[in-house]
């Protein structure tokens, strides 16, 4: 018998049956019923046959690779915890910011995971929808991977207990949640833009390669693992991000202004979020790795250039907003910070005033800004926390209506003057940090009025837990705002300095490398 | 509505005077001391006579800086949205003509923060 | 002139020999090391050849297996079985 054999498909042949070769053109229902979405945005999609798959993993190979990856971060997990990992950091200011990291960034990766795996079905193309599903994994599994690398330090340092809880209510982290409810609530189409590119591809690197370098200098091998596992998905978010953009700017020219506006707004909302990220770099890593500014230029600057170099056939020009984040980019960190100084009893985590070698390395990374604008008010806190006079600031800030961030932002040239921007929209004022915030709402004003702003709503009263009694004499306002925010009052919050993290790493840290004398503990 | 959105949008206002239980918001901001980081948000009564608010409620927000004590509100300079407003302290928010959300500013003229640094 | 590419991948003993061969099919392409990781910038196309990866590692390669080092990479992605190629359009 003459046994003919089949020549074995190529990973392109095989992709594509695996794909495409299992879509149909619906019949019972239409096409438009079963994908209402699709074009109510105004994004022209004539021939979906014409996206090209940027990774050709099929899910064979996605589970033999991603198996792999959380046998390996696993076991290096195991291997840290059972070690006591956590006393090798350079000290305990830096657990600080994995506290940042748990209660703002973590809940992302949950909502992305939410928001793909939406678009995932959405999309009438089997292509993007193939690619978006598994994102969609992605993102679930870096939650539950950021989760569990951080959870062996919640057993020792306080702040990390009620991270869901306080992603939802806390001041500070309405700032990142509302970004991405922003983005979840949008159509499929500006949700990839606002996410699988602008995030993912423009500003991924100024999110991920700052905490994960952090990690790495301040001897967190845990979230530098979880880092290393997590940025090979990352590797292929960024050319599904990628993929999206080219793909529907060459389906129609109409689609061009649609998303050169979507790629100025998501630039913008992303870069406000990454303020904290800034702070990060500049102020809570004990071992620094570079400055926010010069991450700035190497990632978005430079890497940036390139890439909209290659998107200028399309018609599309760099974010508008850039002149303005250049201007900020010399003062962003230092004013963050400052905020959370003065916030500190209301904050989840530690704050506290850099030291004379840490403010020399700040003159040194910011030589036009630092010593002028910021060190004579650094100096004035130390100075004052030494006498026991500790600055805590008892009032509540305005807020910006769009990003939700305190309106700590200067006029972009002028570091002493605080920027205001104002809107009226249906009989009511609405203020804004900068003009680009302002855009946003006057664009879609229906959608930035139903803010939830944490300081508007702890005045409406919405911001106690059931049994607080305000008629009670001794109501305070303040503490039951921060019990509601389920904060440990004298745990989570104030000064580094005198904090029981302080206390407990030192402690446990001598008795790791000290012989102990008396009766064993 | 200009939202872009897949079925009606209704424009549901979170701060609405209605919401804050007879109170309404008021922005205060101390210019060149940004040792307070933003401008103050307070929620007061509209009939809150505007000099209660020198007396009563701004030392809480502001004494800690070191100028506070200086301060010669004589010659204090206020304004409503960037626009010059001298209000009348025996008057209330509203009567000055503060509405709800408005944001006033004061210059303290001859203090300019830490080692007049803004700060 | 052309954009830069790049491709950062963990630095470990897997890694080693991809590193190697990748720089040696790519006579343009630079190295730079960090902490953990490299990346190799290239100001032009940078091609990955399965078959360079085999000659050194000494066994079947997919390359595919990129995927468990991967840290980052930039420009547009081409690839099949035997390449993977990382350039920005002209």
């Amino acid at each position: 018998m003459d046994t003919q054999v089949k020549k074995k498909p190529g990973l392109k042949e095989k992709y594509r049956h695996m794909t495409r070769g299992l879509d149909w053109q619906t019949s019972y229902q239409s096409m438009d019923k079963v994908f209402p979405f699709a074009e109510f945005e105004g994004i022209k999609i004539h021939d979906w046959d014409k996206w090209e798959d940027p990774f050709r993993l099929t899910m064979d190979a996605y589970w033999k690779y991603q198996a792999e990856k959380e046998r390996k971060l696993y076991a290096i997990i195991d291997a840290f915890v059972q070690n006591n990992g956590h006393l090798k950091v350079t000290d305990a200011r830096y657990i600080n910011t994995l506290k940042l990291f748990l209660t703002g960034v973590s809940p992302l990766e949950y909502m992305a995971h939410r928001g793909f795996a939406h678009v995932g079905r959405q999309f009438p193309g089997v292509g993007p929808r193939v690619a978006c599903q598994m994102q969609s994994l992605d993102e679930l599994r870096h939650v539950q991977t950021q989760i569990h690398t951080i959870s062996n330090y919640n057993k020792y340092y306080n702040g990390m207990h009620d991270f869901r809880h306080m992603h939802d209510r806390l001041w500070y982290l309405s700032v990142p949640k509302s970004f991405f409810d922003d983005a979840v609530t949008a159509g499929p189409f500006e949700f990839m833009v606002a996410i699988g590119f602008s995030f993912e591809y423009v500003l991924t690197n100024l999110l991920f390669v700052p905490f994960m370098s952090g990690a790495a200098f301040n001897g967190d091998m845990s979230t530098v693992t979880f880092g290393f596992s997590a940025q090979s998905d990352e590797a292929r978010h960024m050319t599904l991000g990628l993929e999206v953009i080219k793909f529907i700017l060459e389906q129609d020219p109409a689609n061009l202004p649609i998303v050169q506006k979507w790629i100025d707004k998501w630039t913008w909302r992303g870069v406000r979020v990454l303020t904290l990220v800034a702070m990060m770099m500049d102020y809570m890593l004990p071992k620094r790795v570079m400055s926010w500014k010069e991450a700035w230029e190497i990632y978005f600057e430079q890497n940036g250039g390139a890439l909209f170099k290659d998107l200028a056939r399309y018609g599309i020009t760099m974010p508008k907003c850039i002149e303005t984040i250049n201007k900020e980019k010399d003062h962003l960190s230092h004013q963050a910070w400052a905020v959370f100084y003065n916030y500190g009893g209301a904050a989840a985590f530690h704050t506290w005033m850099p030291d004379a070698e840490e403010m020399d390395w700040l003159s040194s990374k910011y030589p036009d800004t630092f010593d002028k604008y910021y060190r004579p008010r650094f100096e004035y806190w130390r100075e004052q926390e030494a006498k026991g006079n500790r600055f805590y600031n008892m009032t509540l800030p305005m807020l910006c209506q769009t990003c939700q961030i305190p309106m700590f932002f200067t006029v972009p040239g002028d570091p002493s003057k605080i920027a205001y921007h104002e809107s009226h929209y249906s009989g009511d004022k609405y203020h804004f940090c900068s003009e680009h915030c302002k855009e946003i709402f006057d664009d879609e004003p229906e959608k930035y009025v139903q803010a939830w702003l944490p300081v508007h709503q702890i005045f409406q009263g919405n911001c106690f837990k059931p049994d607080a009694d305000p008629t009670a004499a001794d109501f305070n306002p303040l503490a039951e705002v921060l019990r509601y925010y389920n904060i440990n009052f004298g745990h989570d919050n104030l000064d580094f300095n005198g904090s029981d993290d302080q206390k407990n790493f030192d402690l446990w840290r001598g008795m790791a490398t000290q012989n102990q004398t008396g009766e064993s503990a | 509505m200009s939202v872009h959105a897949f079925k009606p949008y209704p424009a549901r206002v979170m701060d609405g005077q209605d919401k804050f239980h007879g109170n309404q918001v008021l922005y205060v901001g101390w210019v060149d001391h940004l040792m307070f980081c933003a401008p103050l948000a307070f929620a007061l009564a509209p009939d809150f006579p505007f000099g209660d608010l020198i007396k009563n409620v701004l030392p809480g927000a502001y004494s800690y800086h070191p100028d506070f004590a200086q301060i010669d509100w004589s010659a204090v300079q206020w304004y409503k949205s960037g626009v010059p407003f001298t209000p009348r302290l025996e008057e209330s928010l509203v009567q000055n003509g503060l509405g709800h959300k408005d944001l006033i500013t004061f210059v303290s003229p001859g203090l300019t923060g830490i080692k007049g640094t803004c700060s | 002139m052309a954009s830069t590419v790049f491709l950062a991948l963990q630095a470990n003993e897997d890694t080693r020999l991809i590193i190697e061969a990748i720089m040696e099919d790519n006579p343009q392409a630079e190295l730079h090391e960090y902490p953990a990781m490299v990346k190799i910038d290239s100001a032009g196309p940078l091609t990955i050849r399965r078959v360079s990866v085999e000659e050194k590692i000494g066994r079947d390669w997919d390359l595919q297996e990129l995927h468990l080092n991967l840290i980052s990479l930039s420009g547009h992605i081409d690839e099949t079985e035997d390449e993977m190629i990382l350039a920005w359009a002209e």
